[in-house]
């Protein structure tokens, strides 16, 4: 392995009846990825309880207040890596309060595996994770074939699956989705290409997660930076310095650059970009760097540099967004919320619920209230305004958190539509 | 890779920056614990990249066990002294003298200890913000972690109750008397951690390579010979070449043979290992299953 591999964040999406702890285990076998004594504890188990092998869906098994009470902890993160990538797996088990958890495991993925009995088929729980995965913005799409080995390894049956989905998911905004007929069980198509599946031409699970082009899931167009923190050191030395950390969302910006600060509006050139290894010409996202100005202007945290000459972000008060509700104390709209988007934490209402959607038929319902997991359209009223993009054209620009004062708590996610 | 693609190293080290701020700007009394082990150097070397030229807008802070292996200790003074920042260290001892630690044995790990002494310094200073380095490939309580986990008033982890953490958008709001432990490192892998070393030229323990130690062999692991760990009768004493993949209580930390002499064998041969690093090293791990997940219920970090 050498220090210039990528990195893929990925997201699992089934059932266990889906096999999908088999799929995760057969991954992290076949690409060598399970230590002996992780191994070990786990065929100790597999032979306590009696299996004739060693039940690779063990190694997802979760934590012992889980096993006491026989629920489940939403996402667990597992990592492993090839010699060419890394891999960073968001594991959310379960069907209980399965909305909240995948919203919440598939904001950062580049990539989610959508698991599929090839027995049972395109099923509502394989309408629901797509749906989700369209509202979320995952930009790769594997639909897992999976149990092949239950339907003799039949081309026709895959290829009556794959017509189903993909009638489905024409109605959503998807682009890029492959499928691939496998058996974790067995392990054709997930690490290696087994030997019973040969009239499929296209890549193993694992050849595709190590070849996915993921450079332009990020936005690449505009430059999109929120001051996190201004660097003020005042010592002899740096005296005059003020610098501007924070972390390049979308975009790249140059020296000499003119940028726009909102939002005040106010304009000026970029001096230095500067980083603990020496100043940069030129810096992209996701950079984390630390920008000085040619000029003297107020910024502080929270506020937005663009570049002037691009597509510039909306400044409103006002805006229309999907949320996700993940709280167990319903949505209440008489109450003041907070909103944190990007590094600007503000007061909002939530003016109106326009509908909510059931994410199994994608019918959109009247609602006076949001329940957890929930997800529906509304619209908010912020104190003041915010600096942001649609989702779809920046998720981190695009994307808010609500936080319940009393509590603390987060209580919602929300894509700016 | 197109020209604008950055590394999974240089992706991990903007994320762990980009959280390190976040602390700094949203949370009032932050700290950053610092132990001297290979991790926390990782972190302080992020913390430079987070916030220079200006100072640190925390102290570093240690929980000396005062089991700590002296090679530890020292690397943690010189870092701090090089660094020219404030390292705040409070010892278990102290908590001992309070009589709010009871020892009953000298020569038991002291690890489930730490928690008490970590909440009184908590307490003391105000800190609303422990960042450490902990990572979620090390145990799989930790694998279900947040990045910034909500401590209540107890220093108690609810892992039933933990905040959703979306994109990278990070919720640091806490209550007077409440806190957030912090883990900017949470993603990095421990072959991360050792590239990451060897790329950044860090300064570490010389324990981290194979060096001859005096060690004893007492149920399945390698056991260091210090004033701590005497040999049982019977027992017979051995020269071994030895490294320490992880640097914790003395008592309880065993070493890996390995001839590794520096970052690029190490790296080699953490490739090619075959047991998890608190596997081979960490045996109050091994009690039972569920041992980490009860002492971050407790507090710990």
């Amino acid at each position: 392995m050498n220090t210039t591999t990528q990195l893929l964040r990925f997201i699992t999406a089934g059932s266990v009846d889906d096999g999908k702890s088999t799929l995760i285990g057969r991954l992290l076998h076949d690409s060598k990825s399970i230590f002996e004594d992780q191994f070990s504890a786990i065929s100790k188990t597999s032979e306590k309880r009696g299996m004739a092998a060693v039940d690779l869906s063990l190694l997802t098994d979760g934590l012992q207040a889980e096993r006491e009470q026989g629920i489940t902890i939403d996402v667990a993160y597992r990592y492993f890596a090839t010699p060419k990538r890394k891999f960073i797996i968001g594991d959310t088990p379960g069907h209980e309060q399965y909305t909240r958890n995948m919203v919440t495991a598939a904001s950062t993925a580049n990539l989610v595996v959508i698991l599929i009995d090839a027995r049972r088929g395109v099923l509502t729980q394989t309408r629901r994770h797509t749906y989700l995965a369209s509202l979320v913005g995952v930009p790769h799409i594997v639909l897992a074939v999976n149990k092949m080995d239950m339907v003799d390894y039949s081309q026709a049956r895959f290829d009556e699956i794959v017509a189903e989905y993909k009638t489905f998911a024409a109605q959503l905004e998807l682009h890029d989705v492959t499928c691939i007929p496998m058996s974790a069980l067995v392990g054709d198509m997930v690490v290696d290409r087994g030997a019973n599946l040969d009239w499929y031409k296209g890549p193993a699970l694992l050849e595709l997660l190590e070849k996915v082009e993921i450079d332009n899931d990020v936005n690449t167009s505009d430059f999109r930076f929120p001051v996190q923190w201004v660097c003020r050191p005042q010592t002899d030395e740096f005296h005059d310095f003020r610098g501007f950390a924070g972390r390049i969302e979308a975009g790249e910006v140059s020296v000499g650059d003119e940028v726009t600060v909102l939002p005040s509006g106010r304009s000026s050139k970029v001096k230095e970009i500067v980083t603990y290894d020496g100043n940069l010409q030129t810096a992209f996202a996701p950079q984390s760097v630390t920008i000085t100005l040619a000029d003297e202007i107020d910024i502080s945290r929270g506020d937005m540099l663009v570049k002037s000459s691009l597509n510039a972000p909306k400044v409103e008060k006002e805006f229309e967004a999907m949320l996700c509700w993940l709280s167990e104390s319903p949505l209440d709209k008489n109450r003041k919320y907070l909103v944190k988007h990007t590094t600007r934490t503000a007061k909002c209402l939530f003016s109106r619920i326009f509908y909510r959607v059931d994410v199994n038929t994608l019918e959109p319902h009247e609602v006076e209230k949001l329940n957890m997991n929930d997800i529906a359209r509304v619209s908010l009223k912020i104190q003041q305004p915010l600096v942001f993009d649609s989702y779809e054209i920046d998720r981190a620009t695009g994307s808010f958190i609500v936080i319940d004062e009393a509590t603390n708590n987060t209580v919602a996610a929300g894509m700016i539509a | 890779m197109s020209k604008h693609s950055l590394s999974h190293l240089d992706v991990l080290e903007s994320e762990s920056i980009h959280i390190m701020r976040e602390v700094a700007a949203e949370c009032k009394n932050p700290a950053l614990l610092f132990s001297g082990g290979k991790d926390s150097i990782v972190m302080l070397r992020l913390a430079e990249k987070a916030f220079r030229p200006a100072k640190f807008p925390f102290p570093l802070v240690h929980i000396d066990t005062e089991h700590n292996f002296p090679e530890v200790i020292a690397c943690r003074d010189k870092l701090a002294a090089d660094l020219g920042e404030r390292l705040i260290v409070r010892s278990l001892e102290d908590s001992i003298k309070r009589g709010t630690i009871v020892i009953k044995d000298e020569s038991k790990p002291r690890n489930p200890f730490q928690s008490v002494t970590l909440l009184e310094t908590i307490a003391e200073f105000g800190f609303d913000a422990c960042m450490g380095g902990a990572r979620r490939d090390e145990e799989k309580a930790r694998a279900k972690e947040r990045i910034f986990s909500f401590r209540d008033e107890f220093g108690q982890w609810d892992p039933k109750n933990q905040r959703p953490e979306l994109w990278d958008t990070y919720n640091t709001r806490v209550h007077a008397g409440e806190n957030i432990r912090v883990f900017p490192i949470s993603n990095w892998t421990e072959m991360d951690i050792w590239q990451y070393i060897g790329r950044e030229k860090l300064y570490i323990p010389n324990i981290y390579y194979a060096h001859e130690r005096e060690v004893i062999r007492r149920g399945g692991n390698v056991i260091p010979v210090s004033h701590l760990v005497q040999p049982k009768p019977g027992e017979k004493v051995e020269v071994a070449t030895v490294r320490f993949r992880t640097v914790g209580d003395m008592t309880c930390t065993a070493p890996v043979e390995s001839t590794a002499r520096n970052v690029d064998e190490i790296i080699e041969e953490t490739a090619s290992t075959r047991i998890t690093e608190r596997g081979a090293t960490r045996m109050d791990d091994q009690t039972s299953d569920a041992s980490m997940e009860l002492r971050k219920k407790e507090g710990y970090f």
